[in-house]
């Protein structure tokens, strides 16, 4: 059996009342993995301040598109350096829950969230929220690759320049390693003045996400970064994902139920713009606790 | 989530393929059983014809194993089944795999029924009555479990997983009752070891449908029971999952 502390310290508190449930374990190897018996999911909330390693809170997010409500009431709370997972079908609210971690909703008029997202402490919902620092330390990459009509090279050195004044040694310093940890600088090497945008899909997205890391963000969200890939190039941004956790918190969004599955450690699913299950993803794919994550999961209409 | 579906699932191929492992399980099961019937009677009424059909019959069991195997790897890497559905892959995997053994038993007990009757032995016959008595009760536990399984209902599972105990005392009493037998006369311990086989092979059955009790709680309530105490097990059994929490 693991010691107790473990267990309470491994707790993910939970989201909506009655609906969610506290989330088993963590899957990051070499930490074990604590199987607690009994009621889990039945017991006690853990308060919000018993874990300390809680990256991004949730409190009570409601969302609406115009006169649309597109999330209801959600809380949660995102693991720092650990991979968070969104699913559910298309329309379900997690593209609009990840976009309201850096408020990218507000370049749309009309589009307006209320209650808490807290980042260390600090609801970014705030309106004298700086909104270029937070998207510094919130980085993001999109579903299709977004490289700018530029080199390789002043794509990731362009975002760095807006918050750093770098050298220019220091600056090709940061840029490969960029490239590096986005596990594209072998490939790229002898043609960092070439244009990103003749790159292959899978290296332009890759490229894509040395260019929100080069800033050094705390969070990177990434939105179905993988959908438009092949296979291939889709096992690299994977095993990307497990490297840079080590660093980074990360929050995906998928509509691909295997790949959430083989990169996350917590799984939140949703559905009709609420939170129906957060869990360690292990839970999730092998004893999901409630009737609608089920059905999801395996290919089931309910 | 109490009860556990097969089918809804939007691919009705998969639907179909699930549900076909489910009753290849059963199938063999029934076959299963029926060899250790077989066994049984081929045992106590020194019918070394009925015997030898045991025997032949054995590579059916493990045929059917075989099969049902290669169907759940398909499974696996054709769907990715996941919650329910991965977990009856899963439990229809250990499940196939102990009754694979529990055919090897009955195998066992009709090669000794073969000697026994070959060597024209009546001195054996006086011990039948007692590993009749065993046998019965482990064709109904093991007819029992595979009705758990069928009917996927995990409380049925503890019940049945309760009366391996009274075997274990059956084959106690058994053993110490053969055993005094081999004291009195050393002459009749050649018999009597086979006898003890025997009772040996149906306390082995008895175990491998406890097995399959525990699988049926796994399949249900997605924990796994091995290895822990009774309590902990009606506990799991008991507990329903799926918006419990509600």
């Amino acid at each position: 059996m693991e010691p107790e502390t473990l267990l309470s310290a491994d707790r993910v508190a939970s989201v909506e009342p009655g609906t969610a449930s506290a989330g088993a374990a963590p899957v990051r190897a070499p930490r074990p993995v604590p199987e607690r018996s009994g009621n889990d999911t039945l017991g006690p909330q853990t308060g919000p301040d018993a874990r300390s390693d809680v990256k991004i809170r949730v409190r009570g997010l409601n969302f609406h598109y115009g006169k649309f409500q597109a999330l209801h009431d959600i809380s949660l709370e995102i693991r720092e350096r650990y991979v968070t997972a969104f699913i559910g079908p298309s329309g379900c609210g997690k593209t609009t829950l990840l976009r309201a971690f850096n408020r990218i909703y507000e370049l749309y008029p009309d589009q307006r969230a209320s209650g808490e997202v807290i980042l260390d402490g600090e609801n970014i919902l705030d309106p004298r929220q700086d909104l270029n620092l937070l998207r510094a330390r919130i980085g993001m990459v999109f579903q299709k690759p977004t490289p700018f009509p530029m080199s390789i090279y002043d794509n990731i050195a362009f975002g760095v320049r807006l918050y750093e004044r770098l050298s220019r040694t220091r600056m090709g310093e940061r840029v490969e390693w960029a490239l590096r940890k986005a596990a594209l600088w072998g490939e790229v090497k002898d043609k960092l003045k070439q244009t990103g945008t003749q790159l292959s899909g899978g290296q332009q997205q890759r490229l894509c996400i040395a260019r929100a890391i080069a800033v050094k963000p705390e969070v990177l969200l990434l939105d179905e970064p993988a959908s438009a890939l092949d296979p291939i190039s889709t096992a690299h941004i994977e095993e990307l994902l497990d490297e840079l956790k080590k660093d980074y918190t990360i929050v995906i969004v998928t509509h691909n139920m295997q790949q959430a599955a083989r990169v996350s450690d917590y799984t939140a699913f949703m559905y009709l713009g609420k939170l129906i299950e957060f869990s360690a993803t292990d839970r999730i794919f092998t004893n999901p606790q409630r009737k609608e994550t089920e059905d999801y999961i395996s290919g089931r209409y309910g | 989530m109490n009860k556990i579906e097969i089918g809804h699932h939007i691919s009705q191929q998969f639907n179909t393929e699930l549900e076909d492992i489910r009753q290849r399980v059963l199938a063999m099961g029934g076959l299963v059983e029926q060899q250790i019937g077989d066994a049984l009677s081929a045992l106590v009424d020194a019918d070394i014809q009925l015997a030898e059909v045991v025997v032949r019959s054995d590579y059916k069991v493990n045929a059917m194993e075989v099969a049902i195997d290669e169907e759940c790897t398909h499974i696996i890497a054709r769907r990715q089944p996941a919650a329910t559905d991965l977990r009856l892959v899963v439990a229809v995997i250990k499940t196939i795999t102990d009754l694979e053994r529990i055919g090897d038993e009955a195998e066992r007990i009709a090669r000794m029924a073969l000697r026994l009757a070959e060597a024209g032995n009546g001195g054996a016959r006086k011990h039948f009555t007692q590993i009749e008595y065993m046998g019965d009760r482990v064709r109904k536990m093991m007819h029992e479990a595979l009705d758990a399984f069928a009917r996927t209902d995990p409380n049925a599972a503890v019940a049945v997983w309760r009366k391996d105990q009274r075997i274990d005392e059956e084959y106690e009493a058994i053993m110490r009752q053969l055993i005094t037998f081999m004291m009195e006369d050393p002459r009749s311990i050649p018999v009597v070891l086979d006898v003890m086989w025997s009772a040996r092979a149906l306390e082995r059955i008895g175990d491998r449908a406890r097995n399959i009790c525990e699988y049926v709680i796994y399949l249900v309530r997605g924990k796994d029971v091995r290895h822990t105490s009774l309590e902990q097990m009606e506990k799991e059994a008991r507990k329903g999952t799926g918006g419990a929490g509600a």
